[in-house]
């Protein structure tokens, strides 16, 4: 080794050291200050140190609820929005954040993600057939009975790693909430409504158990049940089918247990009764045309409530999305051409496909269908409100984009009593701006997640590249037409 | 039309008006169930001969009249149809067409959980090029890779149609047997990756799969006696959503389309249908039907079979062109299929064929891709022939079907036109043109692209056209053409 590279591993091993002294005297300092100052204990970690008591005033406020506030103050004290309006009090402990300027949103909501779970970096492989990730064994499933690719107890919130950085990222564009959802496989797990603020993770989680994904994945395996896309849809059907009996069946075998013969355990059929006994949205795949009026169909014939989620070919059947009323996850990383592909390959079907999806958010609002929208794999969260604005300029007025990413996402997940609008009495997750929050050139300031202030830098780098594809998310191929 | 009196005659007049004022708002209105008139073809019947300049009535779907006189009611669309050949849509008895995904689910032995409904796809250009062909109505099969395959459909090629509207109203569904070396991977090379190796594993599969069902049948009866009774605290049996196809067809609900080459397999199914109590349907393929006919016959089974194609495998070395003409001579019915999205768009010579190869007449020729397949899956009292009532499911032809000259001009289903030869031709520019702008704003951002040279390879996978327009012959919008070759 040269000398030059000893010094730099020493180097590093002094920073790393360093850092993690740091780390264990920043703890105590911050028990130390709840401790004086009495207050509840959740400051967490590390920077959100300040107690949480705040009024941005003569700012102006979108609530989403109502009409914008042209100059108004919000106060938040504990994590709750305690007053909103043009003339709200400001009680003596909060700290006054000059608003002139500045233009205050509620948080956004990611209705889609895998920020937060750990695995990131192990991008799944792109393409239809996504199984169980590389380090797993092959296992052949000879039938549903197997129960392959399936991990239905997989519960995002009890997986949460607080320290995934691109929670931070996500946070920084203006995103303080997200349904985070596992991956991978027919039944990937149950997905949780998280606060992205920098806490323990039990602080963080809203909802512990709110979705139940679906994805009609093939076992990418000639030999391994299911092969074909019909048996994946079959499988799930048995599934709903074993669930049922098993309910019935413990329910009859629990009051006579006598003269019996006992129900065997099968843990999917526990977990997914339970999901349904607690009525989860279950999400549906829908990631074209035929999957659309496929997730209409089976949400129908297995009588479950549900959602759909992908959707950027929605903007075609408008009309029969509206009628199954159906709630929509849209996934607004929206497909692109492969400008490197031959263009001759390229099919008219899917340049239809590629200059139309952008305006499925429009005809889905023209149709009065519930939606939200969703990053969907996109790595870089500032393209999150880019791609929405291109479905802006394919149609959508400003106020349903930002319901899409508020009061519409918490409605269908069960939390508009507490999220997804600046009202009293809600959660303080805000994101303050110096502009609209469309505009290109808008930069956001301040974001407040259950009361506590991050503020954002203007050099904050977007976050490591990772957010890999998910259930709900797309192949970077995009829809296949 | 004989009046008894002048009275009568003016009351009469007076109510065909007030009908006729109604009737064309009516027709206007909606555009599927309007009144549509066929004039002046040679109409092949296929079960009451040719009527030479015959003329057939549309109304709501349907065929309303067929005869030599018929006047176009006030607001009726008209087809003249001068100098071209009527005749009833081709069925075509095995394809693998319109389904999204895999067609085959091989992973196990018995795959009758799945469904092929589960997957259609209307937006298949397959589709689109069969009904180009003259084929309105597919059996929608599972593949050859198992034994006991997934539940099969029979489809109306409404192109585009929500996936919903695309099943036959009506028709019982089907499930895919199959015997033979795909089922044992015999060609695939490399390990088997799963039972069964052999023929007598095969057969095995397949009693056991209805023993079981056979079972689950009584399981499900005791249990419905003995709640029927009063009896409480009862579990029920699981559902199985494998073994329930397989109780539909030893109830007679659901008809087995068998995959099967050899005489031996044919004779070992039907063996094996006799001691477990259930019925073959069609023998597909069955290209040594034509030896063991006499047995299908007793056993009421069909046959679905290829106009020439042999020796290809193992299995089919003993294959002859004969085989449809020799098992109809044997009282077999028989249809001829395609398996294939090119085959299916030349039916009407594959059928031809059998009469060189075995002296079939036109008529029984033309049977077999439209009423004996028809017969075969249970629908021939809606199509398979021109008669009052029927479906109006039908293709006009420019020249008679069984010659090679002839071209599909317009194919119907249920009164509209899913397929219009002038009508593609004139609208090829208009796509090419939008294909252009879009590939322009989304490739090079609203700058033109430099064309690149007209490149003939027709590969057709936009959505209507081959992507490159065969400017080179253009075809005159006239329901006579000569060039069949050059447009791909």
């Amino acid at each position: 080794m040269k000398q030059s590279s000893c010094i730099h591993l020493l180097a590093a091993f002094a920073i790393g050291a360093i850092c993690a002294i740091s780390m264990l005297c920043a703890t105590p300092a911050a028990l130390a200050q709840q401790d004086q100052s009495g207050l509840s204990v959740s400051a967490g970690l590390s920077k959100a140190g300040e107690p949480r008591f705040f009024a941005i005033k003569g700012a102006r406020i979108v609530p989403v609820s109502g009409p914008v506030i042209e100059k108004g103050t919000v106060v938040m004290a504990n994590g709750i929005i305690t007053a909103v309006g043009p003339d709200a009090q400001i009680p003596p402990e909060a700290a006054v954040i000059d608003g002139t300027g500045l233009t205050v949103y509620p948080g956004l909501i990611d209705a889609g993600t895998t920020v937060g779970l750990p695995g990131g970096e192990n991008a799944a492989p792109a393409g239809r057939a996504r199984g169980p990730r590389a380090a797993a064994p092959v296992e052949i499933a000879n039938g549903p009975q197997d129960r392959p690719l399936t991990t239905p107890w997989i519960v995002a919130a009890n997986e949460l790693n607080p320290e995934d950085p691109r929670i931070e990222s996500w946070r920084d564009a203006g995103f303080t909430t997200a349904l985070v959802e596992p991956e991978g496989g027919i039944f990937p797990g149950q997905g949780s409504i998280v606060d992205f603020g920098e806490e323990r993770a039990g602080n963080m989680i809203v909802a512990p158990r709110v979705t139940l994904g679906i994805d009609f994945q093939t076992s990418g395996n000639f030999a391994s049940f299911p092969s074909s896309l019909m048996g994946a849809v079959a499988y799930v059907r048995q599934v709903f089918i074993d669930t049922r009996w098993y309910q019935n069946a413990e329910d009859v075998y629990k009051a006579h247990q006598s003269g019996l013969e006992r129900p065997p355990y099968d843990r999917t059929e526990v977990v997914v009764g339970d999901a349904l006994k607690n009525n989860e949205l279950i999400l549906l795949p829908a990631g074209d045309k035929l999957a659309i009026y496929r997730a209409i169909r089976l949400a129908n014939e297995w009588q479950i409530h549900a959602a759909m989620y992908g959707a950027q070919e929605g903007y075609a059947l408008s009309s029969e999305i509206a009628a199954s009323k159906m709630p929509v996850f849209v996934n607004v990383n929206w497909p692109k051409i492969d400008k490197n592909g031959d263009p001759d390959d390229i099919t008219l079907r899917e340049l239809r496909l590629w200059d139309h999806a952008p305006s499925t958010p429009a005809a889905l609002s023209k149709t009065g269908v519930m939606y939200a929208f969703y990053s969907g794999g996109i790595t870089n969260p500032k393209d999150i409100l880019k791609n929405v604005k291109k479905a802006i300029d394919a149609g959508l007025s400003p106020d349903d984009a930002l319901k899409a990413m508020t009061i519409n996402p918490a409605t269908i997940l069960g939390v508009a009593d507490r999220m997804g609008s600046i009202e009293q009495g809600k959660v303080a997750n805000l994101v303050v701006t110096d502009g609209d929050l469309f505009n290109e050139k808008t930069k956001i300031k301040t974001v407040f997640v259950d009361g506590m202030r991050y503020e954002i830098h203007e050099d904050a780098s977007p976050g490591p590249p990772g957010g890999h594809p998910m259930p709900m998310q797309q192949s970077d191929e995009g829809v296949q037409p | 039309m004989n009046f008894e009196n002048s009275k009568m005659h003016a009351l009469r007049l007076i109510a065909v008006l007030a009908a006729l004022a109604i009737l064309p708002l009516a027709a206007r209105a909606q555009d599927d169930s309007g009144v549509t008139l066929i004039k002046n073809a040679t109409v092949i019947t296929i079960t009451h001969g040719r009527i030479e300049h015959g003329s057939v009535l549309i109304r709501d779907g349907k065929i309303a009249d067929v005869g030599t006189d018929i006047q176009a009611p006030a607001g009726a669309k008209v087809i003249d149809a001068s100098g071209m050949y009527l005749m009833p849509g081709i069925v075509d008895c095995h394809t693998h067409i319109a389904v999204d995904g895999d067609v085959n689910e091989g992973s196990v032995s018995v795959s009758s959980m799945v469904n092929i409904k589960d997957v259609l796809n209307p937006y298949d250009i397959n589709i689109y090029h069969e009904l180009a062909g003259g084929v309105v109505i597919g059996n929608v099969l599972h593949g050859s890779a198992n034994p006991i395959g997934g539940q099969t459909i029979v489809i109306k090629l409404k192109y585009g149609a929500p996936p919903d509207d695309l099943p036959f109203p009506g028709a019982l569904p089907g499930i895919k047997f199959a015997l033979g070396e795909n089922v044992k991977h015999s060609n695939f090379g490399g390990p088997i990756p799963r039972y069964p190796e052999t023929r007598m594993g095969v057969e095995e599969t397949i009693r056991d799969a209805f023993t079981r069902a056979k079972q689950y049948q009584k399981d499900w009866a005791d249990y419905n006696q003995r709640k029927a009774a009063g009896e409480q605290n009862l579990i029920p049996p699981r559902r199985d959503l494998q073994l329930e196809p397989l109780v539909e067809v030893l109830e007679g609900k659901r008809y087995i389309h068998c995959h099967s080459y050899v005489s031996d397999e044919i004779l070992m199914l039907m063996r094996v249908a006799h001691d477990m109590g259930f019925k073959v349907r069609t023998f597909q393929h069955v290209l040594e039907g034509y030896k063991v006919a006499d047995e299908m016959v007793a056993a009421g089974a069909y046959g679905s079979t290829f106009s020439d194609w042999w020796a290809y495998k193992m299995e089919a070395y003993e294959a002859i062109p004969y085989n449809a003409a020799l098992m109809t001579r044997r009282g077999v019915i028989v249809s001829v299929n395609s398996d294939d999205p090119e085959e299916a768009r030349h039916l009407n010579q594959e059928a031809a064929k059998s009469m060189h190869y075995g002296d079939l007449t036109e008529n029984e020729a033309l049977r077999l891709v439209t009423l004996n397949p028809a017969i075969q899956l249970g629908i021939d009292n809606h199509v398979g022939s021109i008669e009052v009532g029927k479906d109006a499911d039908l293709v006009i032809y420019n020249h008679d079907p069984l010659s090679v000259y002839a071209v599909v001009q317009k194919t119907i289903i249920d009164g509209r036109v899913y397929f219009d030869r002038a009508q593609d031709i004139a609208e090829r520019a208009e796509l090419a043109k939008e294909r252009q702008e879009l590939l322009d704003k989304e490739i090079n951002e609203g700058k033109p692209a430099p064309r690149a040279d007209d490149n003939e390879n027709g590969a057709t996978k936009s959505a209507k056209k081959p992507k490159k327009s065969h400017q080179a012959t253009p075809e005159t919008p006239q329901l006579d053409n000569a060039e069949i070759g050059g447009a791909r």
